[in-house]
């Protein structure tokens, strides 16, 4: 048998993934078992860092994420990282691109790496996927509709892409690349997907809208105010759920719908969950296996209802 | 979609008699409105090439006012008084006193990266905005941000430990900004999250928040990091002109 694309990759979880973003992590390790993907942990990672970082230099965010690359390609002799989680997937691919256009960047890196003692990352050792090209591109949805065992038939979903995965467009060179690529301005990998494992997706218009995820703690009010924005559009636009690829949009819409009933009073009903829990629930897996009781936001009545997990 | 603009003429620069009589013919009241002249002669000529010597500024001087950045910018929909191709425009016409009007919100960029995305001439308006931020608080205008705040907390931690955890992010940050934990929603949030915890993960998450999760051999990571780190701090103090003293 010919090795499929992507059946075994470097896996990069990030901190969130083991905090409150701990279900998408045990979701997704779960839909690479039940496809047959094999991930392989980043040895002795560390955080890439999120969107703070950059904002006291953007060269130690550079520096962060080419460790945990210098690592999965250096000493795991890997030639593709995984990151489930848009921020960290930002970061590697950002830092890939001012690896290979920036001077001054590969300088700093250079200097850092060698007196922490590690081998410095160089541009262009490793891909890095999110993990939708990881299913999209390592399973494809004529693959996947063969899995599935229990179809979302019925479920209406928003697809939520957010910011990091699309912006800016320069740092995702692969996208925009006409058929069977991601697009930056209407992503649909989450769409192609979650379609074919059954699902009915809506017409969502704020599939790239900010959730206000950078100042979820520091700005409480305009997060709450865009989080309200899009889970009003998106109960407007018919959707039961609101599926994420995200853990800090995932946290971020489920702390802001709390919030925003508790300090606007307008209540919103629709579901949020990973997509990772979604396509697992459809090729079979239980709920509770899919991390779906580790949510803020309770979903478990309405899956029971529709007879998922 | 029109690109929302703010009238550069202010309520109290609108000046109107409500009693004037002119070579015996009378015009109170709207008759007599003009706008005051407004003189500016305090243009801070440093200000663009201070802003640009800060991380996210460089390219502050190839914007050409098209407005793409706040026509698509988040924030502006929801407060239109946050503008980045006005402040961009004063930043660069040295006008600082005007600049300083909007000195408390510009901060509230939430770094969505649309209007990078749109910007013609690769601006990066996102990091502008960062930069004059970080600008306006090492100059004095303006207190630390609660956003800085959370910034400096966080990269502390990453720093220190090579990984962060974030329930002491979480205690750290609303410490330092003197905001309570006990809020309705807060408590809400964690009342739904224990209702459907099962023990296991309880425990795990008890245990991290005590162990505190690291990477293990960071420790000359953490000294190059903070070297580094350090030296960043001083080029920007010297390249605002200001003492490389010690600040808290």
């Amino acid at each position: 048998m010919t090795e499929r694309k992507y059946e075994k990759v470097a896996y990069y979880p990030g901190c969130a993934l083991e905090g409150t973003g701990h279900a998408y992590n045990r979701s997704t390790k779960a839909v690479g078992n039940a496809l047959g993907l094999k991930l392989d942990e980043v040895k002795n990672w560390n955080c890439c860092g999120a969107m703070e970082v950059k904002n006291i230099d953007p060269k130690v965010q550079t520096y962060l994420s080419s460790r945990v690359m210098s690592i999965a390609a250096n000493e795991m002799g890997h030639d593709v990282v995984m990151a489930p989680c848009n921020g960290c997937y930002h970061n590697l691919k950002k830092a890939e691109y001012d690896l290979e256009n920036d001077g001054d960047s590969k300088e700093v890196v250079g200097r850092l790496s060698t007196k922490a003692g590690h081998e410095t990352y160089e541009a262009g050792q490793i891909e890095t996927i999110h993990a939708l090209d990881w299913i999209k591109d390592g399973i494809g949805e004529e693959g996947l509709k063969a899995k599935v065992k229990n179809s979302l038939q019925g479920v209406k979903i928003a697809n939520y892409y957010g910011c990091m995965y699309t912006r800016p467009r320069h740092i995702f060179p692969e996208k925009d690349r006409g058929e069977g690529s991601e697009s930056t301005s209407e992503p649909h990998f989450m769409d192609d997907l979650l379609e074919a494992a059954g699902a009915e997706n809506v017409d969502f218009p704020l599939k790239t809208a900010c959730c206000g995820g950078a100042h979820t703690l520091s700005d409480s009010d305009m997060s709450t105010k865009l989080v309200l924005n899009i889970l009003e559009a998106a109960e407007a636009s018919g959707a039961d759920v609101i599926a994420t690829e995200c853990p800090t949009c995932h946290s971020g819409l489920e702390m802001h719908q709390i919030r925003a009933e508790k300090t606007l009073g307008r209540k919103t009903n629709v579901k949020i969950l990973y997509f990772t829990q979604l396509l697992g629930m459809a090729l079979g897996l239980s709920a509770k296996k899919v991390g779906v009781h580790e949510n803020v936001s309770d979903s478990r009545g309405f899956l029971k209802e529709r007879r998922l997990g | 979609m029109p690109i929302h603009e703010q009238s550069l003429i202010r309520p109290e620069n609108i000046k109107t008699q409500e009693n004037l009589v002119i070579d015996g013919i009378d015009v109170s009241g709207h008759w007599s409105t003009f706008i005051e002249s407004r003189v500016v002669t305090d243009y801070n000529e440093a200000m663009e090439e201070e802003i640009a010597a800060l991380p996210g500024g460089e390219f502050i001087h190839r914007c050409w006012q098209c407005g793409s950045c706040t026509n698509s910018c988040t924030v502006n929909a929801v407060n239109p008084e946050f503008n980045p191709r006005y402040w961009i425009y004063l930043i660069r016409t040295g006008m600082e006193a005007e600049l300083l009007r909007d000195k408390d919100i510009i901060w509230q960029c939430v770094s969505c990266n649309k209007c990078t995305y749109a910007c013609p001439r690769d601006v990066a308006p996102e990091g502008v905005m960062k930069a004059t931020a970080h600008w306006l608080e090492m100059k004095g205008h303006t207190e630390k941000s609660p956003s800085m705040h959370f910034d400096e907390v966080f990269a502390d931690q990453v720093i220190k430990r090579g990984k962060i955890e974030e329930t002491s992010i979480i205690r750290r940050f609303f410490k330092r900004t003197g905001q309570p934990l006990k809020q309705d929603w807060l408590i809400q949030m964690a009342r739904n999250i224990v209702m459907k915890m099962p023990v296991g993960l309880m425990q795990r998450m008890g245990l991290a928040m005590v162990l505190k999760p690291r990477t293990s051999n960071w420790s000359k990571s953490r000294a190059a990091l903070e070297d580094y780190v350090q030296e960043c701090e001083q080029q920007q103090r010297k390249a605002l002109g200001l003492s490389n003293g010690k600040q808290s």
